[in-house]
């Protein structure tokens, strides 16, 4: 943007100014970038770092528990009460730094800025200021709710019920706040996706010759812009609560607190599917491209994404069925999240009928959709028995449902995330990783995974409840394994810290399509320059970003190039 | 000749608002249109959270409404109405004159909108200021010396004096309400019902009707001003940063950047002052006129 901008050279841009990375190394130039490349690297950046510390927190928890009486935080009389007053901030922050500043951001945020307008072919975002924008309210948001932390953290659970939100004297409402930016943030990069996949898609590239990560950005994206205002509204409303005394949601002043929950969980719910739904986009990107086989039902994945998108919103009120909730809502909310469950399961059957009889290459990023597909699933029944009105009566507010959560979550929604960074790496930062060491992260971190959040489920059928301290001890076993899991799940992480950090510092030079994909993404260098493309692509009429016939492996350089036999991007393919 | 050069020009205008990343200039108002829509339906989305709490709370506390709805002003309500009705109509002009490039009557129409919003603010800032020296407020602070008719308040406690009865099987909501007229009033009771008569957990609505004296005053009453605060409060915010919008506008039209090639950011505002009318066309039949 700075000298290229102004070169009336004939040659593009990009080969004046090297690659997105280098083209300007000032601290401004990235601080202040329009460049969607470099936004998805400062997402990916401050995310990370928020999963660190939410991880870290995460670790505490886990610590504490691995003894009935709690290993950190204990005592006895006034002692105790203050002790486990910690605790619960402890696993307030856990969820709230993991749910809004690492789950909703961290793939569109860093995976879909980067990926989506390459996809698309296309130069940028539609907005791009208001995609920097985006960023920096996020940033902001992060910032003010960490910094609430230090004047008192809040202990309400991230779920910020009331009355106790309304009574308890930590910093909610500079917490509210903070996450109140931090969905204005999200609404705008939605908003930004929908009009980018709208308006910007190259001549020729159908709606169903997306890539398929597109139609799972463009789902999350419409459930973004409908959601989150109202959480905004609802979160502003407990805030003037807390300022005013306005009682709309303070039963002392004749208000309703189960009103609050049905606005909370409007939004809430809906945001499970702002965080699985762009990962179910990466795993339908990674199957074919690692099974060398096109895509099983395009359609039926591309159209369930979007029965995920609304069918999830009709079916909030299943938070609520031990909350005085009449029957029949009861009945429906339990039909309707049922109902939810389909189209997930599609998906699944979908990409296993794309990986039967193809040939499958056990590179990193496969493992990782492998993992997806064994703990989505575990994760995703066990929803459907959450669902159910009779088993949630018992398992209502039990480990179970942390376990059911975390496996959807750390199962689906970060393996899906890490998975999809391993499988675009080579673009984003044109460098490969130590391939043997990634491959042990992965099976370390799907063990680590599964030990924590299984025993969650069985402890949690067997009646222990969630959010506690302390605990009877027939439940030690579990929660020693539970923590042993996440230990495991650190050190995987840690691994991953140490070849990622070396593959940016020594990695090989990547090539422009080291696994062989049919995106448009993979026509560019990698990393790619400054304007993604030195010359725009040209889409055929026959273009199928997953027919990888016209591509075979080279190894010389480590990557596939076109034979150029059949053209998938020109017109000259037989259909 | 000469026209060919003007079209030229303008053409040349029309490509320096056009950013690296689009095609071609329609391509950039096109997205720029669908950005403002999606943006539009957000605001929508963040009203409708407060007309959600409207909805539940008059159907759980009909009588608060009835009661609490006769203190508002409503011939001040009708003249912000009809501001803001003709404020719509100016903008729309306004938009109508940018596409022509008359730029004259762009300024003239932003200006006369802009009337329109700060007199719409003006209004109801003295609604709100005469409110609030009645203690008409929310929460606590609501503690009005008289009724809505100048009366005195009839204690909150003469509600458990009142008769009582259960509705015929079959009446209920809004067809009953109606009949029981003025001084009648539903009162739902969501408690949960006893174990011994249904399942435990699950809640039995029982529904009364409750006779009351005319203009007793129904308990928390406050609930009403928290909402038509919020509502009207949330409300006027978004007419000040049109106010603000169109003032950058005008500015702009004055200068002359607009032209018929070039008028997305009129046109924009326009939707935008657009929702906002729109929303206050709904925000007066429910808090003013529907008792």
């Amino acid at each position: 943007m700075t000298t290229a901008a102004v070169t009336t050279l004939p040659a593009p841009r990009s080969q004046v100014a090297g690659n997105y990375l280098t083209q300007d190394r000032r601290i401004r130039s990235w601080l202040f970038t329009l460049d969607h490349k470099r936004i998805g690297v400062l997402y990916l950046a401050t995310s990370l770092l928020a999963m660190l510390i939410g991880g870290l927190l995460a670790m505490v928890i886990r610590t504490q528990l691995l003894v009935p009486q709690g290993l950190i935080f204990h005592g006895h009389g006034a002692a105790a009460y203050a002790a486990y007053k910690h605790y619960n901030q402890i696993f307030t922050l856990h969820g709230i730094i993991m749910v809004f500043m690492v789950l909703i951001p961290i793939i569109p945020g860093a995976l879909g800025n980067f990926v989506l307008p390459l996809m698309l072919g296309a130069k940028d975002v539609a907005f791009p200021r208001l995609n920097l924008m985006s960023f920096w309210l996020y940033v902001g948001g992060a910032v003010l709710a960490i910094a609430s932390t230090v004047a008192g953290a809040v202990d309400t659970g991230w779920t910020f019920y009331t009355p106790f939100s309304i009574h308890t004297e930590t910093y909610v409402v500079v917490m509210l706040l903070g996450i109140f930016l931090i969905g204005f943030s999200s609404i705008f990069t939605g908003l930004n996706f929908i009009v980018t996949i709208h308006k910007l898609r190259p001549p020729g590239m159908t709606w169903f010759r997306m890539p398929l990560f597109l139609w799972g950005i463009y789902a999350t994206s419409i459930i973004q812009v409908a959601a989150t205002p109202v959480v905004g509204v609802t979160l502003v409303l407990l805030c003037l609560e807390r300022i005013m005394g306005i009682g709309i949601f303070n039963p002392a002043l004749g208000g309703n607190p189960v009103l609050f929950q049905d606005f909370f969980w409007f939004y809430s719910h809906p945001a499970v599917y702002i965080m699985i739904l762009p990962a179910m986009g990466i795993i339908s990107e990674i199957v074919p491209v690692f099974s060398r086989k096109h895509i099983f039902g395009y359609s039926f994945i591309a159209m369930s994404s979007l029965a995920i998108a609304l069918i999830g919103f009709l079916v909030w009120g299943h938070h609520m069925f031990v909350n005085g909730q009449s029957a029949e809502l009861d009945a429906i909310f339990s039909f309707l999240t049922f109902l939810v469950a389909v189209p997930s399961a599609v998906k699944v059957f979908n990409w296993l009928a794309t990986m039967y009889k193809g040939a499958i290459v056990l590179d990193t990023p496969m493992l990782y959709a492998l993992s997806f597909l064994i703990l989505f699933t575990i994760g995703g029944l066990t929803g459907v028995i959450l669902g159910a009105l009779a088993t949630n009566v018992v398992l209502h507010d039990t480990y179970f449902v942390v376990g059911h959560f975390h496996l959807v979550m750390m199962g689906g929604t970060i393996i899906g995330f890490i998975g999809g960074l391993h499988y675009w790496w080579p673009k984003m930062f044109g460098r490969r990783y130590n391939e043997t060491l990634a491959r042990i992260a992965c099976v370390l971190l799907f063990f680590g995974i599964a030990i924590t959040f299984v025993p969650q489920l069985i402890v949690g059928a067997e009646g222990m409840p969630r959010r506690y301290a302390h605990y009877l001890p027939i439940y030690q076993p579990y929660m020693v394994a539970s923590s042993i899991g996440a230990y495991l799940q650190l050190a995987a992480f840690i691994l991953m810290t140490g070849y990622l950090v070396h593959s940016l510092v020594r990695g090989r030079k990547a090539p422009m399509n080291p696994w062989g994909g049919g995106s448009l993404e993979w026509t560019t260098a990698s990393p790619p320059p400054h304007d993604n493309f030195a010359h725009p692509p040209v889409i055929g009429e026959n273009y199928d970003p997953y027919d990888y016939r016209h591509l075979a492996y080279d190894p010389k350089i480590g990557g596939y190039v076109p034979t150029g036999v059949v053209d998938t991007y020109g017109a000259g393919k037989e259909a | 000749m000469t026209e060919i050069v003007s079209i030229g020009n303008q053409h040349e205008l029309a490509q320096h608002h056009l950013a690296h990343h689009f095609d071609t200039p329609q391509q950039q108002f096109d997205a720029g249109k669908l950005g403002m829509w999606l943006f539009l339906s957000t605001e929508l989305l963040l009203f409708s959270g407060l007309f959600c709490a409207y909805a539940v709370y008059r159907a759980l506390h009909p009588e608060i409404f009835r009661y609490a709805g006769q203190y508002l002003d409503m011939p001040s309500g009708l003249g912000n109405t009809l501001i803001l009705l003709t404020s719509g109509l100016t903008m729309a002009l306004a938009v109508r004159f940018a596409q022509l490039g008359r730029r004259i009557g762009l300024v003239v129409c932003l200006f006369l909108t802009i009337c329109g919003g700060l007199g719409f603010l003006g209004l109801h800032g003295y609604e709100y200021f005469t409110n609030y020296r009645e203690k008409l407020l929310w929460g606590l602070d609501y503690n009005p010396s008289h009724g809505p008719h100048g009366q005195a308040i009839a204690p909150i406690r003469s509600l458990t004096r009142l008769t009582v009865r259960p509705l015929p099987a079959g009446v209920g909501g809004w067809a009953s309400l109606k009949a029981l007229g003025r001084e009648g009033f539903i009162v739902s009771h969501s408690a949960i019902a006893p174990a011994a008569s249904g399942p435990p957990g699950i809640a039995a609505g029982q529904r009364h009707t409750v006779r009351l004296a005319p203009y007793a005053q129904p308990a928390n009453v406050q609930l009403f001003f928290s909402i038509y605060y919020l509502m009207t409060g949330l409300h006027s915010l978004h007419v000040l940063i049109g106010v603000i919008l169109m003032t950058w506008l005008l500015f702009r039209a004055w200068r002359g950047d607009f032209s018929p090639r070039y008028y997305t950011p009129v046109d924009l505002i326009g939707l935008y002052w657009g929702i906002v009318d729109m929303i206050w066309m709904f925000l007066f039949p429910l808090l003013y006129l529907l008792h």
